[in-house]
């Protein structure tokens, strides 16, 4: 009873803060509602038991993602009375959102019964926390799968480095090395300088 | 009627710590202006109370009755908001600190996720701020914040799967427990420097505070902050500051343990105990305000990205590499 009051709350909360994200005409405020909507997405979790997925939501998607988000909305110098005349994205959107909904479809009705995704309550892995059934599901079970999809984040990850680090030879840098590895011997010079009589 | 007593029972348990937490953070100030005072051969607070004692008061009060100032061009809402995110998110991650066996709000199964989730949610506060003062020092600290938080993030999550490696739980209550024979900074001891030092870079302090560096950004992200949202800055990162040092306390140091298990030592308490241990490394934190100066920028990025990382990546491997080997693991 409790549970699914909060479960309408979180859920009509996620539906309007997504709303307002594409709605909202400044984008700061876009990046706001999105995080808000988050937020929700993690208490839906917090009411299915998932303790453990609601709070890497909060740490991957608000802590981590989001802050970059908001970090490169903030630092684009937008013009928004020309940012609002151009937003016409409803044919993608609906393109997008048929696609979405058509693969909800196909899941529901094709899904084979005997591999439901619906956890089922009398499951002997119950007795370990969300944690451990974690662990022992993409570590143990689904290894190979694990190792590739890390292989893939890496190989975008030197990608991403490749595509932005240039080296430009004016620019002057910081050489740790050489600045830890200044001495007096090295870099203080005594001369005699021989002082004239004034006048 | 039991379910609401007990939520009143849990309302009553949450504002105990709150005022646990003002307390702490009422006798922090006044305690680290005393040793900033001692190592410059100051005298301090003094005037105001008995030893100074109530100068945080009149601080407090004096901030609490000056005008608010929101600057005409800022964005109001999010402007009046970002303080507020700042207390919230600090405070609100005492609710699973353990203060002794037992005595915590919320014992749940992934405490110190939880802990980590909320005290990497405090940079919106500064980061928001910043931004909605629509000014241009404001968000220079506001980027240099943003930047600095996320790198330490990283080092700090590395540190705290070591001690998860060697506890087998992500509970508080059984991190602690699992220190009953050995603390954990002895056999982890880099790894309690890279925690301590990575605490000060996650809660802006000095020789961190870049964000806030008065010599280059006036006073970073708070420059257009006055009167009670000023406070409400100050409070969050002092309660942030402290919540470092329990996180220590408990990963490290042993929680509310005593140092040893016999006769005299094992009758205290375990809340003085932990208390204890919190304001230890308060005060060390508080030294290194006093005695190191403030880093540069690239120095700040480097040390996070080029030196913490590696080091705290090698030793989660070793770590279990250790434990797997010796059979030790729990």
């Amino acid at each position: 009873m409790f549970a699914s009051i909060l479960f309408f709350i979180f859920s009509f909360l996620i539906l309007a803060s997504a709303l307002l994200v594409i709605t909202s005409k400044n984008p700061v405020n876009s990046v706001i509602f999105l995080i808000f909507s988050f937020f929700n997405a993690a208490g839906i979790f917090l009411i299915a038991g998932a303790e453990f997925l609601a709070l890497i939501m909060l740490i991957v998607y608000v802590g981590a993602v989001a802050v970059l988000f908001l970090f490169v909305v903030m630092m684009l110098d937008l013009n928004f009375e020309e940012l609002n005349k151009k937003t016409n994205f409803v044919k993608t959107g609906i393109i997008t959102a048929g696609i979405l909904i058509a693969e909800m479809i196909v899941l529901f009705v094709y899904y084979p019964e005997e591999q439901s995704f619906i956890i089922n309550k009398n499951n002997e892995l119950n007795s370990l926390t969300n944690t451990e059934i974690i662990g022992s599901k993409i570590y143990t079970e689904h290894f190979y799968h694990f190792q590739i999809a890390g292989l893939i984040l890496l190989v975008a990850m030197i990608g991403a480095i490749v595509l932005t680090l240039r080296h430009r030879d004016n620019v002057r840098r910081q050489d740790i090395s050489s600045q830890v590895s200044r001495d007096q011997e090295k870099n203080v010079e005594l001369k005699d300088i021989t002082f004239e009589e004034s006048e | 009627m039991e379910y609401i007593l007990s939520i009143l029972f849990i309302f009553l348990q949450s504002f105990l710590v709150i005022f646990a937490v003002l307390m702490m953070a009422y006798l922090g100030i006044y305690g680290e202006r005393k040793l900033w005072a001692a190592v410059q051969l100051r005298r301090g607070p003094n005037i105001v109370g008995p030893f100074g004692l109530l100068q945080p008061v009149a601080d407090f009060l004096k901030l609490l009755l000056k005008e608010p100032i929101i600057p005409d061009k800022a964005n109001k809402i999010i402007f009046i908001m970002a303080p507020l995110v700042t207390c919230f998110v600090a405070l609100s991650a005492w609710a699973v600190v353990p203060f002794a066996e037992n005595w915590v709000v919320a014992d749940i199964n992934v405490g110190i996720l939880y802990i980590f989730a909320i005290s990497s949610l405090g940079v919106y506060g500064i980061i928001l701020g910043g931004w909605a003062s629509n000014s241009k020092y404001p968000f220079m600290g506001a980027m240099r914040s943003a930047a600095q938080m996320v790198s330490y993030e990283v080092s700090i999550g590395f540190v705290i799967i070591t001690v998860l490696l060697c506890v087998g739980s992500l509970n508080l209550t059984d991190i602690v427990l699992a220190q009953k024979k050995i603390w954990f900074f002895i056999p982890l001891f880099p790894m309690f420097i890279i925690f301590f030092v990575s605490a000060l870079a996650e809660t802006n302090r000095p020789p961190f505070d870049l964000p806030e560096a008065e010599a280059e950004l006036v006073a970073g992200y708070q420059v257009e902050y006055s009167s009670s949202f000023f406070l409400l800055y100050f409070l969050g990162e002092l309660a942030a500051t402290f919540l470092m040092c329990a996180m220590i306390t408990i990963l490290f140091l042993g929680g509310w343990l005593p140092p040893f298990d016999i006769y005299p030592l094992n009758v205290i308490p375990g809340v003085v105990w932990f208390m204890l241990k919190v304001a230890f490394i308060f005060f060390m934190f508080g030294m290194v305000k006093a005695l190191v100066p403030r880093y540069r920028y690239d120095q700040l990025m480097r040390l996070g990205w080029k030196v913490f990382l590696p080091i705290s990546l090698f030793w989660v491997v070793l770590t279990a590499s250790v434990l797997f080997i010796f059979d030790l693991a729990p």
